[in-house]
């Protein structure tokens, strides 16, 4: 059954997203992240504009993350002060995102910088999970006790003044890194279409220290609001977000999300990680491929807005 | 006033040729009527072909037909103004470095008759009144200058091409087909993605090369119902329409969460 979406100005099957927002979905949901550095690619892929794309796929993330996010507040795994101070960095990194985006968009070269930033960002990321994700599996396998803490526990940024004390994490560090990651991360979500929640994860982890308990829970909740208020800048700003397309991935997503947590569940947490990378370096490696072999047409056509 | 002096005149010879029945009268006139003049584009749409239907008529009383007609049917959608962009290889990665901006140019084309345009009538004719992709007229703006280049020019054939894989701009000599020799009718095909706006159509009537008659009508695309209203939603309300996307978000999530609840 075909629907038109009147955004992306092209009829789709809407059992087809549906079925992306279900498998992305039930991927977010095993792992504990958003799916947007899958989705994108996907939705660009069948043929929406890559702008469309970006600026729909924030609010798809938005709907999965935040009931997730509603399952780890209601098992007080979720640490609100450290997630409201990632979410001042957050929001100004968004709304830099949505000002960068909008740049490159009038100059043509948007898809070039998505595609090198899902090259480098998933290539590295991926390569560091499987990295590290294979060591673990290793080391269980030789019957050696897993690395709790990584060696050498002090890094010059948490002697960085403004420190701050948050409880249920048991973490005591400086504001400058807490909002430098926040905007990072905010930044890259709000360009590359993602909630940038596999970055998010290991960043809290093993820079800030933020204990497994909390992290997943935490950064759901910043991936909600940089997610939330992209969707809102986006819509306000470059007119592109298609209301009907993401409600359908919507509602694939949070049903996907859900039998994803329970397979999730049942897997052991380095096996986990070390499929996240492999998918992760996937998609990044696919990227990279376009990038480089040369495509099927030179020339391509966009409309000029008339507002530009 | 010469033109329509000149006109009259025209008119006035045609008539008294025609009552003295000395020679060849070109009187012939057209009617045309499309199938439907507002397509609107609702959730299922996925195309749709409009048929223009024709009659060739004398315009006068006592005046013949000459007998055997060629139609050039030429559809144009809303003017736009189109970037075309060119890749190259730069350090290994393919990355646009070329473009050319095309300006106002329609936004669907289609150009269909009953034969090879070349056997209507001769280049110079099909060139004069811009008929086929070819001979259509597509301003590219060159500096500050506005102008139309050499039909092969790269930039040209690639939108063409292009525009001709998304079924947007399309050329067939056999579009347009007799049902009597004075009775016709064209298939105009809209594709899925057919921009919204005002179409004009274009029919010529060509006897022994000459054009000997010409007529326009119009059609709407428009956006209907719950499409045109979240089209207009985005465009004018961005920040409010933004707001209800995001809030229709968190009310997915949290029906979500609240239907799969498990303790």
């Amino acid at each position: 059954m075909q629907i038109y979406l009147p955004i992306a100005d092209l009829p789709l099957n809407v059992f087809l997203l549906f079925g992306m927002g279900l498998a992305v979905g039930f991927i977010s949901g095993m792992f504990g992240i958003g799916g947007g550095f899958l989705m994108t690619p996907l939705l660009i892929f069948i043929g929406v504009p890559p702008a469309v794309s970006v600026a729909s796929v924030a609010s798809h993330i938005a709907a999965s993350s935040f009931s997730g996010a509603i399952a780890y507040w209601r098992k007080r795994a979720l640490d609100v002060a450290l997630a409201l101070m990632l979410l001042g960095g957050g929001i100004l990194g968004t709304a830099a995102g949505v000002w960068l985006f909008t740049k490159l968009r009038a100059l043509g070269q948007l898809d070039l910088v998505i595609g090198l930033s899902y090259v480098t960002l998933l290539s590295a990321v991926g390569g560091l999970m499987i990295y590290e994700g294979a060591g673990a599996i290793l080391r269980a396998r030789r019957g050696l006790p897993p690395v709790l803490r990584r060696p050498g526990s002090h890094v010059w940024f948490h002697g960085l003044p403004l420190k701050m004390r948050f409880k249920r994490s048991k973490i005591y560090v400086s504001a400058i890194p807490v909002w430098t990651i926040g905007f990072l991360i905010g930044f890259i979500g709000a360009i590359m279409g993602i909630g940038g929640g596999f970055l998010l994860v290991p960043m809290l982890i093993y820079l800030l220290r933020v204990p497994t308990v909390t992290v997943i829970g935490t950064s759901m909740v910043l991936t909600l609001v940089t997610m939330a208020s992209a969707t809102v800048m986006h819509a306000a700003t470059n007119q592109q977000v298609d209301a009907v397309l993401a409600f359908i991935l919507m509602v694939g997503g949070v049903i996907g999300a859900q039998f994803g947590a329970r397979t999730g569940q049942k897997m052991r947490s380095e096996r986990l990680r070390l499929l996240l990378g492999v998918l992760v370096l996937a998609v990044g490696l696919r990227f990279a491929y376009a990038l480089v072999i040369e495509p099927d047409n030179l020339y391509s056509i966009r409309l000029v807005e008339s507002g530009l | 006033m010469t033109r329509r002096a000149a006109a009259l005149a025209l008119a006035a010879i045609g008539w008294l040729g025609a009552s003295f029945g000395a020679g060849e009268a070109r009187a012939e006139k057209m009617v045309v009527s499309l199938s439907n003049h507002r397509v609107a584009i609702n959730s299922n749409f996925s195309g749709e072909d409009l048929v223009l239907f024709g009659a060739i008529e004398p315009s006068g009383r006592g005046e013949q037909l000459h007998g055997k007609y060629d139609v050039v049917v030429t559809a144009t959608g809303p003017r736009e103004t189109y970037r075309t962009r060119r890749k190259a290889r730069v350090l290994g990665i393919w990355v646009n470095v070329d473009s050319r901006e095309f300006a106002q140019v329609p936004s669907y084309l289609a150009v269909l008759a009953n034969r090879p345009f070349v056997e209507i009538a001769n280049a110079e004719t099909l060139r004069r009144l811009r008929i086929g992709l070819d001979n259509f007229l597509l301003t590219q703006r060159i500096g500050p200058d506005l102008a139309d280049t050499v039909r092969d020019d790269p930039f040209r054939v690639a939108f063409v091409t292009l525009e001709n894989s998304y079924g947007l701009y399309r050329e067939s000599p056999e579009g347009v087909t007799f049902l009597t020799p004075a009775v016709f009718r064209a298939a105009v095909a809209l594709p899925s993605q057919v921009p919204v706006g005002t179409y004009s159509v274009d029919v010529k009537l060509f006897a022994d090369g000459q054009m000997v008659a010409q007529t326009t009508t119009s059609l709407e695309v428009i956006k209907a119902g719950f499409e045109q209203y979240i089209a207009d939603a985005a465009r004018d309300h961005g920040l409010l329409y933004g707001l209800a996307t995001a809030l229709l978000a968190l009310l997915t999530g949290w029906i979500a969460s609240v239907v799969f609840r498990r303790d």
